[in-house]
């Protein structure tokens, strides 16, 4: 750790992070670079040890690890155990990494052989079903979204480089929706997951009327059930309601309700 | 001097996206192996589609990259429309091309300024050009903000876009704001020079190996999406014939699929684009390329992809300024057409920054998907890349370079070909 910042005058220690991936886009890194107006000042927040995909060099010795994506291979299991011995803080950068991600919708089938089949035809090769983080090793910290707003992104790594406590909105992103005066998706006809799916990412999408997909995974206090009726109300079919819940594996418990089986192949 | 004995063995190469691993034995003055493996793990993308309604190709698949999602996600789009039979609207092509255009423009300079310059200037990263070279990050990142806000203007977000649906958009552009990013491409065109005086500075490793390059086919224009398939060799194909186009296979060493046409090995890419098309540059854009060696004749020097993609930048954007201009010269019209689900088969080709992408989808009397495939351009390079590996280290052996040597050509190689290794696995 390195003392070089000030915060209201106080040195700040600048802690060394890492930023790991598994199977993933690599996006939400990539998302860090994308806040090109900050990005030195962000930089110089922290000391980054490891970054595959922007440095060269590689250190080993990191308090702080920001793992992207999720797990698919045994191997990848190892490698996350590793990197939870090493570091202090391990962040779930994303959705993968929170709940699958995208890559857990191929769990909803009943075969995985079929899975490899579609992709591979004969040839050998080795998945499994995609876990978040969490199924291996203990998370301290989840950074929700697909991808991940990079905005928020600095407010919780300022706040971990501050020791402040890193809280998540309780409420739906249909609050941040209302509070932004956007048209309701559901009057242009449109499905959106907005009344049940944790806040945090100002109604990113509904604010450029697509319907909210549930990336960041259900709100503390949301009324799924409700939902379901909403979207009847909206003659909006089951199917779309399902294609967005299950998209991300946020909603998993509830899909599996309201699914009741795995697809047949 | 000849090189006698080497052994490299880089596992998860660095500045690339995805896992790579590089290894070259050299022995008695032999190359014993020289080998470019791809272990990134699969994510299953064809079949996580299967039985999912249309609407969710773009939105998936757009995840298959975090570099190129948009473009991706606009290949998903023209494989259903194509289905369909949607012919997008004037205004509906110009905007997804702008929204491309600052795509190519976005991942080009993160290529060559973050994970390309830095060997170039004898450096691990751009971190220390942040001290050494100020001016030059400054540029770098002037121009990826340009591209990345317009990217937020008319595609709703730079990383997996939320305005882009079958049909259209769901959102227009604020015409002001699009007046003054007209102006910010204009202003940047003296950051993409200073660009092309740093290159110029550059060493670029005279190598090169003989490969056929494949591309979409300019009909006196430089084509991004959609059209004829065309390679070097003289292959011509129809968009909805990629197969014969790509032969995809597979090999153990791999666990992304390879591809190959006339030869063992075929390329993609802005360099692909520039040897096919080099005739549809516009003037300025083709005097950049000519100062550089590139012109109507194939070059063969993988290196040079690097020089082919601020070609390239420069080429889109004096194409989306007059983009803008088209845009700004009529009223809006509507921003979606209806569309109505058919049964049958679309594809579509669509150039992003690595090479060519190729989307077919079967969809079913009521739009669900019951087939997918996808071929990403880093997939029908890997082959070539594992060639020109091979080819490089008896390069090395010829020019008796030092063990440090060869694994930074090595590596700059791999790295020339900006290779999106999860891309290529999805």
């Amino acid at each position: 750790m390195t003392m070089t910042k000030t915060f209201l005058g106080v040195p700040v220690a600048r802690p060394k992070v890492a930023f790991l991936e598994l199977s993933s886009c690599e996006g939400c890194q990539l998302q860090l670079l994308n806040n090109e107006a900050t990005l030195l000042d962000f930089l110089s927040l922290v000391e980054i040890v490891r970054f595959r995909e922007g440095m060269k060099e590689a250190g080993d010795e990191y308090e702080i690890a920001f793992v992207e994506g999720s797990i698919t291979r045994a191997d990848e299991e190892e490698r996350l155990k590793r990197i939870r011995r090493q570091a202090r803080v391990v962040v779930a950068l994303g959705s993968c990494a929170c709940f699958g991600g995208v890559n857990q919708l191929k769990n909803r089938f009943n075969d995985l052989e079929w899975v490899k089949r579609e992709v591979y035809g004969s040839h050998p090769i080795d998945s499994q079903e995609a876990k978040p983080l969490s199924a291996v090793i203990e998370v301290d910290l989840e950074i929700f979204g697909c991808p991940i707003k990079k905005e928020e992104v600095e407010r919780i790594v300022t706040a971990l480089v501050l020791g402040q406590e890193v809280r998540h909105p309780q409420y739906p992103v249909c609050m941040e929706c209302k509070a932004r005066e956007n048209i309701c998706l559901f009057e242009l006809g449109e499905p959106c997951l907005g009344p049940v799916t944790r806040a945090g990412c100002d109604a990113w999408c509904p604010a450029n009327r697509m319907g909210c997909w549930g990336c960041r995974g259900p709100a503390p206090e949301a009324n799924l059930a409700r939902l379901e009726i909403i979207m009847a109300e909206r003659g909006i079919s089951r199917q779309r309601m399902i294609d967005r819940l299950e998209c991300f594996g946020g909603f998993a418990g509830f899909v599996a309700e309201v699914k009741g089986k795995k697809e047949e192949r | 001097m000849m090189k006698i004995s080497c052994d490299i063995d880089i596992k998860h190469l660095t500045r690339v996206e995805g896992h790579g691993n590089i290894r070259i034995v050299i022995a008695d003055g032999r190359v014993r192996e020289a080998r470019w493996e791809v272990v990134e793990t699969p994510r299953f993308f064809e079949a996580i589609l299967v039985g999912k309604h249309f609407e969710n190709a773009p939105y998936i698949c757009g995840r298959i990259c975090g570099i190129c999602s948009i473009g991706h996600t606009l290949a998903s789009i023209r494989a259903v429309e194509n289905t369909f039979g949607i012919i997008p609207t004037e205004q509906t092509r110009r905007l997804r091309l702008l929204l491309k255009h600052m795509e190519t423009l976005q991942s080009h300079i993160l290529h060559i300024y973050f994970l390309a310059a830095p060997d170039y200037l004898g450096v691990g990263s751009v971190l220390p050009l942040t001290q050494s070279h100020p001016a030059v990050v400054q540029q770098a990142l002037r121009l990826k903000l340009l591209a990345n806000d317009i990217c937020d203007e008319v595609g709703g977000r730079r990383l997996h876009p939320t305005r882009t649906v079958v049909g259209g958009f769901t959102m227009l552009p604020d015409r002001y704001r699009l007046g003054q990013f007209r102006q910010r491409l204009q202003a940047s065109l003296a950051d993409l020079d200073a660009s092309v005086e740093l290159f110029a500075t550059f060493t670029i490793p005279d190598f090169q190996r003989q490969t056929e390059f494949v591309s979409l086919k300019g009909e006196g224009d430089y084509p991004f999406i959609g059209g004829n398939l065309i390679s070097s060799d003289g292959v011509v194909k129809e968009e909805r014939e990629y197969a014969a186009m790509t032969n995809e296979y597979m090999a153990d060493f791999s666990t992304s699929k390879l591809s190959r046409l006339s030869r063992k090995s075929m390329a993609v890419g802005a360099l692909a684009r520039i040897n096919n098309n080099f005739a549809g540059l516009l003037p300025q854009a083709k005097a950049i390329a000519e100062g550089f060696g590139l012109g109507p004749v194939v070059v063969h020097n993988p290196f040079m992809n690097v020089v082919a993609q601020l070609v390239e930048c420069v080429q889109v954007v004096l194409e989306s300024m007059q983009l803008i201009d088209e845009l700004l010269a009529e009223p809006w019209q509507e921003v979606r057409q209806t569309v109505e689900p058919r049964k049958g088969i679309g594809v579509a080709a669509v150039e992003v920054p690595r090479g060519i992408l190729y989307h077919c989808l079967h969809l079913d009397g009521a739009g669900r998907i019951v087939k997918a495939d996808c071929v990403i351009p880093t997939s029908q390079n890997h082959a070539n890349i594992l060639h020109d590996i091979e080819a490089l280290a008896l390069f090395c052996v010829d020019q008796g370079k030092t063990d440090k040597e060869i694994e930074l050509l090595a590596e700059m190689l791999v790295r020339a070909y900006d290779p999106c290794i999860s891309c290529s696995v999805h």
